[in-house]
């Protein structure tokens, strides 16, 4: 009622309360919303606060098992120092941005011109082959994930990068994507574009290809966030933790802390989780535009 | 699909001559030759493989296939490990999927209308689901402990009894389901607002002309109406997304204690890559793509049929 400026207000169809009633009734439900919110907020903000507060924390003061929030020693350098360097926590991010990296551009190499041709070309197989791709939508990796393993081994590509990127490299969710966007591309400037003498593959990538950026952004997030917090597959295919990315790579940490040393832990996942959420600090609508990506409209 | 109501700008038909209609038919097939391959090699033969595999008695570095028919199915009918782990997703899920939708609802419709303070609520609702789920595995963990965590201490300091969150077998799953929806709240927040963003605002006008005054009211009449397709797609994907419970319980509790955080994909897991059943995870891989299938199959159609416009 207060937060919709440009409703009438209430009172016209009922009997006017007394101003000081309703003013009472706003204030009640402002501190109930916000009261509620915040309660929530602090549901969410838990883990981060705890997290970069006992990550400089020296370990007796983590053991003494007080709810203080504020470590009376700084142990800071300490721990980042250990988990930097007994982890190479470093490395599993450079492992993250890596396979991410090449995930997302074979990602975009494929599925451009498969978007393309399914939205504006005539061929023969065309609308088998985009059944095909909605069959492929439902299926989640963990699907394929065995029969792909035996072949890997078989294959002795097992514990490669490659190993790890195959699965992904073929992402039906951005056909699915940009075909939808194509479709919407005006054919008079394909069709002057050919008059001109541009070969198919030109308009690709010249033309039609630029006019997606958002659609391209918003997906290329999606897809890394996906592949950076992947742990079913890596977990499956690599045994070498050089090799890990952030989650597998946390993963070996904690096991080899064997969950005592909480001051290096909560350093580690600091730093692990630290590229993602600045990212979306930084790039929020395209980050929230990938994550929502699934055409809720 | 339906849903998606993009212009339908179909190509013009292509009059000049042959030879152009043959270019373009080479075009596209020749742009969707690498992803036709890709589809084939990581998904479509994969899937036939996993079906056929389920049906036979192969183990990795078997040289023959043996078929047995539905033996593995039925072992896995009698096996009470799977039933105990098909059981723990399935209260996974009727946890975290109505916790999640409501609360994901209920945060984005008190979040919409606040004018100054709505950026800083989705950010910090939203921050969950940026994070590194095993990382925060790591810090849940900390925080759960019995005797160090905050959690502990400040139950503790209200009186109550001390909980082993992660060791008690009745509470490991609902402790798990809980940081699930921690993360997936975030989610449908932002899906709900998507939604709520949509509903034109003449209508929540007409209806207080109406007299339908009341926040409530209006919810009732207006809002949840409207909001049913953005609610099945939220609902759909949230019940995906937590049938494939995976990387809290491979972090956290390993399935433990005593079996009451095992569920399906750890389970497949387990047999497929630990112990190298191979044939009997393919089986229980191809119960769970049943599953994801009938979720999804139930989006495709009971979506398709409320939409409004």
């Amino acid at each position: 009622m207060a937060t919709h400026p440009r409703l009438p207000a209430a009172a016209a169809t009922t009997t006017t309360p007394s101003p000081a009633l309703s003013l009472l009734r706003r204030v009640a439900s402002q501190v109930l919303v916000h009261g509620f919110l915040l309660l929530g907020a602090v549901f969410m903000l838990l883990p981060f606060v705890w997290m970069l507060v006992t990550s400089i924390k020296p370990p007796a003061e983590i053991f003494s098992a007080t709810l203080s929030l504020w470590p009376r020693q700084f142990y800071g350098v300490e721990n980042y120092r250990f988990a930097l360097t007994t982890a190479p926590l470093l490395r599993f991010a450079a492992n993250g941005i890596f396979i991410c990296a090449c995930i997302l551009a074979v990602q975009l190499l494929v599925a451009i011109p498969c978007a393309y041709a399914l939205a504006k070309l005539r061929f023969p197989g065309r609308q088998f082959l985009f059944g095909l791709t909605l069959l492929a939508l439902a299926i989640p990796v963990q699907v394929p994930a065995l029969p792909l393993y035996i072949g890997l081994a078989n294959l002795g590509l097992l514990n490669t990068y490659f190993s790890m990127m195959v699965p992904f490299f073929l992402s039906v969710f951005a056909i699915f994507l940009l075909r939808q966007f194509f479709r919407g591309f005006p054919d008079d400037i394909i069709h002057a574009a050919r008059l001109d003498g541009m070969s198919e593959f030109e308009i690709v990538w010249r033309i039609v290809t630029p006019s997606a950026w958002p659609a391209i952004a918003a997906f290329s997030v999606f897809s890394i966030v996906a592949h950076w917090n992947d742990l079913y597959w890596p977990l499956i295919v690599i045994s070498d933790g050089k090799l890990a990315p952030p989650p597998l790579g946390m993963m070996i940490f904690a096991d080899a802390e064997t969950g005592s040393n909480y001051g290096a832990l909560t350093a580690a996942a600091t730093v692990l989780t630290a590229p993602l959420v600045i990212t979306f600090l930084f790039v929020r609508r395209h980050f929230i535009a990938g994550i929502t990506m699934t055409g809720v409209k | 699909m339906s849903t998606l109501a993009m212009g339908s700008a179909r190509a013009a038909p292509r009059t000049f001559g042959g030879r152009q209609a043959f270019i373009e038919k080479m075009n596209g097939m020749a742009f969707c030759l690498p992803a036709t391959i890709l589809l084939l090699v990581t998904c479509l033969v994969p899937l036939l493989v996993l079906v056929v595999i389920s049906f036979t008695k192969y183990e990795l570095g078997d040289l023959d296939l043996k078929f047995v028919g539905l033996a593995n199915f039925s072992k896995a009918m009698g096996d009470p490990v799977f039933r105990r782990s098909l059981l723990n997703t399935l209260l996974y899920v009727a946890i975290v999927l109505p916790g999640s939708t409501l609360l994901g609802l209920l945060v984005a419709v008190l979040v919409h209308s606040r004018k100054r303070t709505r950026s800083f609520y989705e950010i910090i609702y939203f921050l969950p689901v940026t994070s590194t789920l095993i990382a925060m595995a790591t810090v849940w963990q900390f925080l759960l402990h019995p005797r160090i965590g905050p959690i502990n201490a400040f139950l503790q300091l209200v009186g109550l009894p001390q909980q082993g969150f992660l060791s008690d077998p009745a509470l490991a799953l609902p402790t798990l389901a809980v940081v699930g929806m921690w993360q997936l709240i975030g989610f449908n927040m932002v899906l709900f607002l998507a939604g709520l963003s949509a509903i034109p605002r003449d209508l929540y006008e007409a209806a207080d002309v109406d007299g339908c005054a009341s926040p409530i009211d209006r919810f009732l009449t207006i809002t949840w109406p409207l909001l049913g397709p953005t609610t099945m797609f939220v609902i759909v994907t949230t019940s995906i997304t937590a049938f494939k419970i995976f990387d809290t319980v491979a972090v956290m509790t390993r399935g433990g204690p005593m079996g009451s955080s095992e569920v399906l994909l750890y389970a497949v897991y387990l047999e497929g890559f630990q112990y190298f059943h191979t044939a009997y995870a393919a089986a229980l891989t191809v119960v769970f793509l049943g599953f994801i299938l009938v979720f999804s199959l139930i989006q495709t159609f009971v979506l398709d049929r409320r939409v409004h416009y």
